[in-house]
């Protein structure tokens, strides 16, 4: 997901807990939300910085694959609707590192993290975009894995980022609409549009499973996390209805998703599919995917090349508010 | 349809026809005579707003802060915004049955109209910022005048495109003014910046047939009215910045308007035309 591997503190059993712990996770239980200034488990804040965090990076990165294509839309209305959605998942960005510095980080923490690689973001954003449909697979797929995730975390324990999720879910589904739309014209285009439209499929549809991160049905971290509901769901609960909404769509479209293999289970009521390569996500995330050089480099060239822009605006406020200062005294 | 709800609903047809019905009467549209200079006119407006918004759109995602990134891509947003408007005019003012996007994305550089200001390379934020300063400066100017233009038609585009130049205008002389009185480094690139873009600026003044002849009709203001305006509110900005007008010439660069372009713009339609040239006749 947009936040892949977030690792969590170990979980404690109520006996385990101290009062104040106890008392909290009966909170989060009652489907109460914690806010900024309320007592919370030191594990519960180093977690959703992480996560929370990671999602804000998420975003950030990934208006690089998209923004690619900008200044190549093929007409002036999709330049418009990319432009505008690239600008929404900045917008996101922004929403999520302020919900974060509730915690007691700042942006600029967050930041250097990111630069120095100790923080992360999802792995889907280190593929690049080929053509023109991959802007239709990114909305369709990208933002589809995405609203699986934020839809549910709407309803997460912690206050700033239930509210955040609650504001992004409602830009994420003109998302996923916008690019669904790019693939329909495609798939029903000339014969060179349809097969841009399946290579663009037959690239994203396993980054897109990868983005729930590994099995973590067995996992003591997301116990931990699931029972602070910051995380809601399993990656596997999350990947299969991914998966099952998803392959209906392809078919609409007329497109084969690259998997032999996928078949409708009648006993369980959902399809059966290929797990992606998991060394490859693996590697992807250590930063030998196919794009992480560029990514993490454009973000860093952004920010170093941007240090005298943002040095100056500091020293202009400073000098405002000198000013500001000095007439003060000279009134009285 | 599997769960995932239509674009592509019927009521797109209905709301766009019920615009076209609500449309003012605009007797200027189905003037002969006019119809070259008001055409030629009608490009200069959409093609500067598409090449500036080309520009500012390069920045996406490599903004020096997110705020920034995020303004960036709402300016560019709005010129794109505006081109539509102002090419899908001018594609009916031609009659010859080809759309604002046929405009955009297959007229080749000589037919282009905009100023060479806008087609200029965006070199760092200061380079960026001043060209988009001294633009707005004129762009808020041109555009208030033009919402009591003779053409009902122009003066809705402008009054809709106003809002956000205003807004453009706000946000682009404070940056000047604080990125001016910064730092001694934000000082030296804001002044080299305006060093570099000032021999643009005259362009947008120099009036020719074109401008004469929608100015005759009470379409748009001559554009020797606009230059006080302009200059003042330089001025003043430049002054705040604690930065100097240069000596040079402001004129020391012109053509664009008539097609004569740098070799900057072949590139920008290189890149912004790529599919429509290389999949004639597609639909996206
Ligand atoms: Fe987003
Ligand atoms: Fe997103
Ligand atoms: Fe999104």
């Amino acid at each position: 997901m947009y936040a892949q591997m977030v690792k969590s503190e170990g979980m404690k059993s109520p006996e385990e807990m101290t009062p104040e712990e106890r008392a909290f996770q009966e909170r989060v239980d009652r489907g109460e939300k914690i806010e900024p200034k309320e007592w919370m488990p030191e594990g519960y804040r180093k977690t959703l910085i992480r996560q929370m965090g990671q999602h804000a990076h998420s975003e950030i990165v990934g208006q690089l694959p998209e923004g690619n294509w900008i200044t190549r839309a093929p007409t002036l209305e999709r330049k418009a609707i990319l432009l505008a959605k690239v600008q929404d998942e900045a917008g996101h960005g922004l929403y999520l590192y302020s919900a974060a510095e509730t915690l007691g980080v700042s942006r600029d923490e967050l930041m250097e993290k990111l630069h120095s690689g100790a923080m992360k973001y999802s792995s889907i954003f280190n593929y690049p975009t080929l053509t023109w449909a991959d802007m239709g697979a990114v909305g369709w797929l990208v933002d589809g894995a995405a609203i699986m995730n934020q839809v549910p975390l709407q309803r997460t324990s912690y206050g700033p980022y239930s509210r955040a999720m609650i504001r992004i879910c409602k830009e994420e589904s003109f998302h996923q609409r916008q690019g669904y739309a790019i693939m329909m014209k495609m798939a029903q285009g000339t014969p060179e549009q349809k097969e841009m439209a399946q290579d663009a499929l037959n690239r994203f549809w396993y980054p897109s499973l990868m983005m729930f991160g590994p099995s973590d049905k067995d996992s003591v971290h997301s116990a931990q996390s699931m029972a602070w509901k910051i995380k809601m769901n399993t990656n596997d609960e999350l990947r299969q209805k991914f998966v099952d909404e998803t392959v209906p769509q392809a078919t609409y479209l007329g497109l084969t998703v690259p998997d032999e293999t996928l078949t409708w289970n009648e006993e369980r009521g959902h399809y059966d599919f290929a797990e992606p390569d998991w060394d490859e996500f693996f590697e992807v995330i250590k930063g030998n995917g196919p794009c992480n050089e560029e990514r993490l480099g454009a973000r860093r060239e952004a920010w170093d090349k941007g240090a005298w822009f943002r040095d100056g605006l500091t020293a202009y406020a400073e000098k405002a508010a000198a000013r500001r200062a000095a007439s003060n005294v000279a009134a009285e | 349809m599997p769960s995932l709800p239509d674009v592509a609903t019927p009521d797109v047809v209905t709301l766009a026809e019920r615009a076209a019905a609500a449309q003012s009467h605009d007797p200027h549209v189905a003037d002969v005579a006019l119809k070259p200079a008001f055409f030629d006119w009608l490009c200069r407006m959409g093609d500067n707003s598409l090449i500036l918004g080309h520009r500012i759109s390069e920045w996406c995602g490599h903004g020096p802060v997110l705020e920034e990134d995020i303004a960036l891509a709402n300016t560019a947003l709005d010129l794109i915004g505006h081109t539509q408007m102002w090419l899908g005019l001018a594609a009916e003012v031609e009659g010859a049955g080809r759309s604002a996007d046929d405009l955009a994305f297959l007229r080749d550089a000589m037919k282009f109209r905009n100023l060479k200001l806008v087609e200029l390379p965006n070199g760092d934020m200061a380079v960026t910022l001043m060209r988009e300063f001294l633009f707005d400066a004129f762009h808020f100017e041109l555009l208030t005048a033009l919402t009591k233009s003779s053409s009902p038609r122009v003066a809705e585009i402008a009054a809709k495109a106003l809002k956000e130049v205003s807004y453009h205008l706000e946000r682009s002389s404070d940056l000047v003014v604080r990125l001016g009185d910064g730092t001694e480094e934000s000082h030296t690139r804001m002044q080299a910046a305006l060093n570099k873009v000032w021999g643009y600026t005259g362009e947008m003044f120099a009036a020719d047939a074109v401008d004469a002849a929608v100015a005759e009709a009470g379409i748009a203001p001559a554009l020797s009215d606009l230059l006080p305006l302009w200059q003042r509110t330089v001025g003043e900005v430049l002054d705040e910045a604690t930065l100097s007008q240069p000596e040079q010439r402001f004129d020391a660069h012109s053509g664009g308007k008539k097609g004569r372009h740098t070799e900057h713009l072949g590139y920008i339609l290189a890149e912004m035309q790529f599919l429509q040239r290389a999949y004639p006749g597609a639909s996206w």
